[in-house]
């Protein structure tokens, strides 16, 4: 057992002007998650602490925060990696509601404006699944493991300045398509993303790819989006 | 406390749909989906979930889902629905699990249609690959049926699912906990819609509907080691039970053998279909011992007994209450390309290198076989007869069917939430027509609106926390893996005093921005009913049946208890009643089950 000193950024709509700094003691074992800190604190110290969670293992993509600087997932961060002073708070360039918790909403608007659903109402004459070979399938493989945390958008500098941007995880969505051999709309998709705020706006800074807990290749993902765009001779 | 000054559901907030959906995982989003495709775009579908439906634990479900293709080698549907019955220790409804088995191939090439990203076979074809009992020829040995996608084959369900419900303009409510159902007629009559507290304002939302589907998932969490989600606290069993509807089944709860030590989640039965295997202190393979031809793949209940037994008699990793997985052998190939999430998994939480490093592994609460009783279409019953509540359906792990009997095969649970989520779309579309108009149920949402404001008014009471780590501990040790009358009835009676203790609960947050703390409230009460049905019933079955291992009964016991159980809560007095239902055979005699 160790003593960890956790400092949470607090904000509560109903209370607090502005957001502030609180400090909470708590005992860890090394292979503790920040997550299992962040129960401690809500089920035993103080309840109103307010964040979002489900899985706890990294697959339901509830809880990513601004953990010692940057953005990952409480539930795969462990305290023998983040040390005996773990500073949290929510992750940026989203409204926080409270807490760490952030307005998810404009997140999702930017995703279903990408089209992320294959388009495809031709069902192969035998009945059966349609063919696609493993190098096919594999061009998508990357980018179909998105989680939807937010992590990379809210860890990229272009979109902190404007949030009209689609972000990247609009865009790997939006590349999860595009590359599949599938998908009968794939110029359409092209045109969304060839929008003034869609992929030209990325800035190849690779804030993305580190903040990214599934270590999704996402700059390698805009530049083949851009690439396809290219040979569509889309402007 | 903007919330105490209110008196019913504000007209504002009553929201008319044709349909609801409640729970956003992969039955609840099929069947969505299935009532816009039957309807066409016009119609008011909604789901609703606690979560973003992207949060669902669908989503993490990771080996794959079987349908006999045949894309690898030989196989028959025929041959699965054998393994299934005999994986449920033929507890299973016959008929059931031929509608599973058999509408498996469409559904999932179905799935494929709507544009899942299977893994393929040289030749373009969905990959199939080996599972825990599954096998070829009625048993012979094992047979590729899973259909995969890497080890996240949940996860690019619920993604598939999800993207084609907005493709088709699904209604979704996020973040809203459904707290009640609306039955205008009283407990004898229909559902007519349900009632949930949104938890960005804490306001009441009372959703209309002529017909209600609940797709809520497990109740994993009344464990203390559990693979299962935070969230996951049995609201869609409770909420019916206390309206004094029945619970099925509900002894039956699988033990997954590969729970990661301590934390609890899965490394997935792929790693073992994939060749691992166990060892004990020793160095044994001990499943050898156990199950000579099935081995490490044959059913998850006979596994997690082995384990369970092995470290009961000191062959626990250093005496200790785990065992090793060893799937070094397997390959960086294997480990990084098929296996990969798990291979992170490993690293990420253990330190250990897979390749090089033996894997702490012990058995941890996995899943419901029983829930909800439902027919084939996911229609409710109200009694052990087989009567219908009109317009509530349920689907996927909230719901018993009965396909898993006493203990579900891997893979079978994502295959029960798309087949059956997909007919009870189907079939609620087809009710509709004859379903009465929507009524609203003043009683519930003046009830529902009580019970928040005592939990937000209250000033003494216990931490939610303290009293659900207790019953967590309770039930893992005393209605866990092994069960005795004598365990049973001490957890019976601690259940009975940790719901007394849990009438006063302190909630710190008494804001109404998302009031998650509120929130754990409601889920105790879930958590705390799910228990009282559990091991109420398992107190009462006396013999060893798949999931529900009695020391004191060790053998399965066909004369008296090939059988279902009901159990029904008298919402009024609070006794609990048991009934029976006869197990439907049509095609497979009960015989010993060995692997």
């Amino acid at each position: 057992m160790m003593n960890v000193q956790l400092r949470i950024r607090r904000y509560n709509p109903e209370a607090d002007d502005v957001p502030h700094w609180e400090e909470y003691a708590v005992e860890a074992e090394p292979t503790d998650r920040v997550l299992d800190l962040l129960h401690q604190v809500k089920w035993y110290q103080d309840g109103t602490l307010t964040f979002r969670r489900s899985c706890a293992h990294g697959v339901c993509g509830s809880d990513a925060m601004l953990i010692n600087g940057r953005n990952r997932l409480a539930c795969e961060y462990l305290v023998k990696d983040a040390g005996t002073k773990i500073t949290v708070e929510a992750i940026r360039g989203m409204d926080v509601v409270k807490d760490l918790l952030v307005d998810m909403e404009p997140f999702w608007e930017s995703f279903k404006q990408t089209m992320p659903f294959l388009v495809n109402d031709e069902i192969p004459a035998d009945g059966k699944e349609r063919r696609q070979s493993p190098a096919d399938r594999e061009r998508y493989e990357d980018t179909s493991r998105c989680i939807l945390c937010a992590a990379c958008t809210s860890a990229c500098p272009v979109f902190w300045s404007d949030q009209s941007y689609v972000g990247p995880a609009a865009i790997v969505n939006a590349h999860r398509f595009i590359v599949d051999s599938r998908d009968t709309a794939k110029q359409e998709r092209l045109e969304i993303m060839a929008d003034p705020d869609g992929v030209w706006r990325c800035r190849t800074v690779f804030n993305c790819v580190e903040a990214c807990p599934r270590d999704i290749k996402i700059t390698r993902a805009i530049l083949e989006v851009t690439g396809e765009i290219g040979k569509a001779g889309i402007r | 406390m903007t919330l105490a000054a209110r008196g019913g559901v504000s007209p504002t907030r009553v929201h008319e749909m044709d349909a609801i959906v409640v729970g956003a995982g992969g039955a609840g989003l099929y069947a969505a989906l299935e009532l816009k495709q039957e309807l066409g775009p016009t119609a008011r579908i909604g789901v609703i979930s606690k979560l973003y439906p992207s949060r669902s634990h669908t989503g993490a479900a990771q080996g794959g889902v079987c349908a006999a293709l045949g894309n690898t080698e030989e196989d028959h549907w025929e041959w699965h629905w054998f393994d299934t019955v005999k994986g449920g220790d033929y507890l299973v409804d016959q008929d059931a699990a031929e509608v599973m088995c058999h509408d498996a191939v469409e559904t999932i090439i179905n799935l494929e249609h709507l544009g899942l990203p299977f893994d393929r076979t040289e030749d373009g074809l969905i990959n199939q690959r080996r599972f825990g009992g599954h096998t070829r020829n009625y048993g012979e040995g094992p047979v590729r049926r899973s259909c995969f996608a890497a080890d996240r084959t949940g996860h690019a369900i619920l993604q598939t699912l999800f993207q084609q419900c907005i493709r088709r303009e699904v209604t979704f409510f996020d973040e809203y906990q459904v707290l009640d159902l609306a039955l205008p007629e009283g407990p004898d009559g229909r559902v007519s819609g349900v009632i949930a507290m949104q938890t960005a304002t804490s306001e009441l939302h009372a959703f209309r509907a002529k017909a209600v589907l609940f797709a809520t998932g497990g109740y994993g969490k009344i464990f203390k080691v559990t693979s299962n989600a935070h969230t996951l606290t049995g609201d869609g069993m409770a909420i019916p039970y206390r309206r004094g509807l029945p619970l099925e089944d509900m002894e039956f709860f699988q033990f997954h053998p590969t729970g990661m030590h301590r934390l609890g989640f899965l490394l997935s039965e792929a790693m073992r279909g994939e060749g691992g295997f166990l060892v004990n202190d020793t160095g044994e393979r001990f499943m050898e011992r156990y199950a000579p031809t099935m081995k490490d793949l044959a059913s998850r209940d006979v596994v997690s007994r082995s384990i369970y037994l092995e470290i009961a008699e000191g062959r626990g990793i250093g005496g200790s209450d785990f065992v090793h997985l060893d799937v070094r052998h397997l390959g960086a190939e294997v480990l990084n390309k098929k296996l990969p999430d798990m291979s992170g998994f490993i690293r990420t939480y253990f330190g250990l290198e897979p390749l090089t490093d033996l894997v702490p592994i012990q058995p941890t609460a996995h899943y419901a076989m029983g829930g909800v009783p439902t027919d084939v279409d996911g229609r409710v019953l109200r009694d052990a007869a087989g009567a219908i509540v009109p317009g509530f359906y349920a689907a996927g792990e909230v719901a018993c069917v009965s396909v898993h009997g006493a203990n579900r095969l891997g893979t079978n649970s994502l295959l029960d939430i798309l087949v059956f989520g997909r007919r009870a779309g189907k079939r609620m579309a087809a009710d509709l027509a004859d379903l009465p108009e929507p009524a609203a149920d003043a009683e519930a949402e003046a009830s529902v609106q009580a019970h928040a404001r005592d939990l937000l008014e209250g000033t003494r009471g216990e931490r939610p926390a303290v009293i659900r780590a207790e019953l967590q501990e309770t039930m893992f040790t005393k209605c866990g893996v092994y069960r005795t009358q004598q365990l049973l009835t001490e957890c019976r009676d601690e259940v009975a005093a940790l719901r007394k203790r849990a009438r006063h609960l302190l909630v710190d947050d008494k804001g109404s921005r998302y009031n998650t703390d509120l929130g754990e409230a409601f889920e105790l009460n879930f958590l705390l009913d799910c228990a009282e049905a559990t091991v109420g019933s398992a107190l009462a079955r006396r013999e060893s049946r798949g999931g529900h291992a009695r020391e004191d009964f060790p053998e399965r016991d066909d004369a008296d208890w090939l059988k279902h159980t009901f159990i029904t809560r008298d919402p009024a007095g609070g006794d609990l009643s048991l009934t029976y239902k006869p197990v439907t055979i049509t095609k497979f005699e009960p015989k010993a089950r060995t692997y």
